[in-house]
């Protein structure tokens, strides 16, 4: 695969998935604390989105960056848009504003952790790993 | 190896005036976090206020510094919609 063909499979990506995740590993083996607080997020909101592990290749992460201007990696596009990495991610989920933006609702906070309440898919939130 | 030090400082060169305050996370030289108060916020979006922070570090971020955790804020305390 070329470069130009690498960027026009990215380009693709994000206009035909409305929730579009690019992180190191996948949803279910996330390879970075960063990627999986936020692919986390998306999944304890219960929206459905499409993710593509930029691992694989080096250029994959390279023409990423080009092409949305930012540095590291997660990036999360809705609509087309960059929202942004994990940071931006994670202020968003916490505040409600992610919920609203993908017009889901916006699940119980752990913010008085209650072992009772809990629910079992808000574990990945909970995790302090902040090795990457 | 960066040093938080040197990129709290390499911040405030960047955001004159900002309140800035830069922590180890790891204590590896190479993760951390980046909490930076400054009047430049004002009017941006989140991607703008941390594209900011980015710019300060270039290509270094993803290289050197591994990994760069960011918490922007304007000075106004109800400014930031929280």
């Amino acid at each position: 695969m070329t470069n130009d063909e690498i960027k026009g499979f990215i380009e693709n990506a994000i206009k035909e998935n409305r929730v579009m995740l690019f992180m190191k590993g996948t949803p279910q083996q996330p390879a970075c604390g960063f990627s999986m607080r936020a692919s986390g997020a998306l999944n304890t909101l219960g929206v459905k989105y499409a993710a593509l592990d930029i691992l694989p290749d080096q250029r994959i992460r390279e023409e990423l960056s080009a092409v949305s201007g930012w540095p590291t990696i997660p990036q999360l596009f809705v609509d087309g848009e960059l929202v942004g990495g994990s940071d931006i991610v994670m202020e968003m989920f916490e505040s409600g504003e992610l919920a609203e933006l993908l017009g889901v609702q916006q699940p119980a906070l752990p913010e008085e952790p209650s072992a009772a309440e809990q629910p079992v898919q808000q574990r990945p939130i909970g995790l302090e790993n902040r090795l990457g | 190896m960066p040093s938080a030090d040197e990129l709290q400082g390499r911040i405030e060169e960047a955001l004159p005036g900002a309140e800035v305050h830069v922590t180890d996370t790891t204590g590896g030289g190479d993760h951390f976090r980046a909490e930076i108060v400054s009047e430049r916020f004002e009017g941006l979006t989140r991607i703008q206020q941390h594209k900011l922070i980015y710019d300060v570090f270039g290509d270094e971020v993803g290289g050197a510094i591994h990994a760069l955790s960011i918490k922007t804020q304007t000075p106004s305390p109800a400014g930031d919609g929280r």
